[in-house]
């Protein structure tokens, strides 16, 4: 499982100063520690802060704030959704609520990819049993799973993922491979071993 | 009012102009767009109809919402009371019913298509703060949608005085993050005001109380792309198209056993035949078992429907398909072979619905829980004859029960299943596995 990834760069404090970055091995707090605030880097911070005129009411920057906390650190510990509900002035419960409703955060690690086989009608009708199957064997991890070196984590969606015309289809991130078949997905692997996965956005 | 109409252009020569520009290179530009008469409805609109003809010229062309209901466009936007403050359009491109992929691909390769019908849709209703929901997986769309509006607003299509008429409009997309739930408009609200994403109770209304508690029309992508050809080349032009009152062009998100899925932009009223032709046929030369007209919401028609006629003769417009006891939905078509084992079928749908359903409403909630239990041990084997009463019991005490659609959408595939195809569910409860002839998926 990957520890916390890029938080360990840098901790800033709550006023906004940067501290001096701890050495990498000292800041994987365990969580067994009081809760750590200001897990956010300056840059996020700003972002975040910015939000708060993008809608009418500020409540509506959530789900924008989330997405950005979570692309900095690569999921949204219970201290991330604390700091940018702090950011936006808004109650921390109604934010780790948000959280923890939507398939697209994650309140645990996850890989730097995340790998969503449809597996609803159209693509299973296309074999997506079949390429679930051929990642599990090449990536060496079930669905739900994440590579030890912490690139990789499978998951089966039965959400469909409006690529029926694609069929068979997966996403990783938000980046979409469609019609499928054993050349590619071992082609896909292999970019997903190395982290050369190009990302349209 | 002295806009010219062109003359009605007969079906036969349908040329696609909603898809036309999907899958080419550069497409999502605005220079691209305005080359191919781009934001010619959006300044007529502004520039030579009050907001009211807007409305009216929306109602005459016919056009019907693409999202499902298939009500008529221009009557929705006329439920907004006209009084004083904010009022907002949302567009809805949280697309997410299984089987259609319509609206990402306009959103890919042709997003100012979309953000004109936004713009129209504001300009009608007299909102200046508008909004595109887009669902949170659609990454390259988000970010096409994102550049139009700045481009839009550099060339002063959006903005405070647009064509010098001190018309005033914004438009912010909101990216989603993976909920089926939010493509039902009132979760859709609750979803941009930052809350859970649960639907509401109605009445009132959105057309009344919106988002923020105010007047909000809702209408889904698909349906905005119209939009902009209605004011562009007039109603009478637009409702020649298909067969009123079923009219204009649909983009059919064509999927499952047909040799090329894909969507083909065809006019209402196109038989599931001639569907399936475009598709390249069905695939390996199968035989027809049963066809989704709609998305998964939508109830199973079997080969021979209900009236003894070919299922491939079935008339794939609103009207036509709930005659037929089901529904066109979100043209989502989804056509299965004689392989494809219905129980099966339905395990699949109700273990999204299950995982979909928000939890607000006590029906939705547990019966979507209960039918996968039960779905599961049908396939596994493990089921009795009882266990089908159990399915039919629970699935006809779901429906009308929660306050949206979403828990009869997950009985409406059982209970046609059941009705149509028992014995595939008969199969897995006395040998364990799928009907003869069946392809485990």
């Amino acid at each position: 499982m990957k520890p916390f990834p890029t938080s360990a760069s840098a901790f800033p404090q709550r006023d906004g100063a940067t501290e001096q970055a701890p050495d990498a091995a000292a800041s994987v707090e365990p969580a067994a520690a009081e809760p750590v605030r200001g897990v956010l880097s300056v840059e996020t911070r700003t972002a975040i802060l910015a939000l708060k005129t993008k809608y009418p009411r500020v409540q509506s920057a959530i789900l924008d704030a989330l997405r950005l906390a979570q692309g900095e650190i690569g999921y949204l510990p219970s201290d991330a959704s604390a700091e940018v509900a702090a950011l936006l002035g808004v109650s921390p419960h109604h934010v780790h609520s948000l959280a923890t409703f939507y398939a697209m955060f994650f309140t645990e690690p996850v890989g730097k990819y995340v790998v969503e086989v449809c597996d609803n009608l159209s693509c299973a009708l296309w074999g997506s049993q079949r390429i679930l199957a051929q990642l599990e064997r090449e990536l060496g991890v079930a669905p739900g799973e994440t590579t030890p070196d912490g690139m990789v984590t499978l998951l089966r969606t039965i959400e469909c993922l409006a690529a029926c015309g694609g069929a068979p289809a997966l996403r990783v991130n938000t980046t979409y491979f469609e019609k499928l078949n054993d050349e590619s997905v071992s082609a896909l692997v292999a970019d997903l071993r190395a982290g050369t996965i190009r990302e349209t956005s | 009012m002295t806009a010219t109409v062109e003359a009605p252009m007969p079906a036969k020569t349908f040329e696609p102009f909603l898809t036309a520009s999907v899958g080419r290179e550069g497409a999502w530009t605005l220079e691209d767009y305005r080359s191919r008469g781009g934001y010619t409805g959006w300044q007529r609109a502004v520039t030579e109809l009050a907001p009211a003809d807007v409305t009216d010229w929306v109602k005459r062309s016919g056009l019907r919402g693409r999202g499902g209901a298939g009500f008529s466009t221009g009557t929705k936007w006329s439920f907004v009371p006209n009084i004083p403050g904010p009022k907002y359009v949302c567009c809805n491109a949280d697309e997410s019913e299984p089987g259609t992929f319509n609206n990402r691909a306009i959103l890919e390769w042709d997003p100012h298509i979309v953000l004109e019908g936004v713009m129209i849709a504001s300009y009608a209703i007299g909102a200046t703060h508008s909004f595109i929901y887009c669902r949170g997986e659609f990454g390259l769309p988000a970010k096409r949608l994102d550049a139009a509006i700045r481009e839009a607003e550099a060339a002063g299509l959006l903005g405070t005085d647009i064509f010098g008429k001190g018309v005033e409009l914004k438009i912010t997309v909101y990216r989603g993050a993976g909920a089926y739930i939010c493509g039902e408009e009132t979760a859709l609200l609750e979803s941009l005001e930052g809350n859970r994403p649960m639907p509401r109770s109605r009445p009132p209304f959105p057309a009344v109380v919106g988002l923020y508690g105010r007047p909000t029309v809702i209408n889904n992508a698909e349906t905005l792309a119209n939009v902009p050809f209605v004011l562009k080349n007039g109603p009478e032009w637009y409702a020649a198209i298909g067969t009123m009152p079923n009219s204009g062009p649909k983009i059919y998100s064509l999927s499952g056993s047909v040799n090329h899925p894909g969507n083909y932009e065809l006019p209402l009223g196109v038989t599931l035949g001639e569907l399936v032709a475009h598709g390249g046929g069905m695939r390996e030369g199968r035989r027809l078992k049963a066809v989704i007209p709609g998305g998964s919401s939508a109830a199973i028609l079997p080969a021979t429907l209900a009236d003894g006629k070919d299922a491939m003769g079935l008339v794939m417009d609103f009207d036509a398909c709930r005659a037929a006891g089901s529904m066109l939905g979100s043209g989502a078509v989804m056509v299965l072979d004689e392989t494809v084992c219905m129980a099966c079928v339905v395990a699949r749908f109700t273990e999204f619905y299950q995982h979909e359903s928000c939890g607000k409403c006590t029906p939705c909630r547990e019966g979507t829980s209960w039918l996968l239990k039960i779905m599961r041990r049908v396939i596994a084997g493990n089921a009795t004859e009882h266990d089908l009463f159990l399915l039919t019991d629970l699935a006809s005490h779901i429906p009308g029960r929660s306050l949206c659609l979403l828990g009869d959408s997950a009985a409406t595939p059982v209970m046609s299943a059941l009705k149509h195809f028992r014995a595939d569910f008969e199969s897995h409860i006395t040998t364990g596995r799928c009907p003869d002839g069946c392809i485990p998926f």
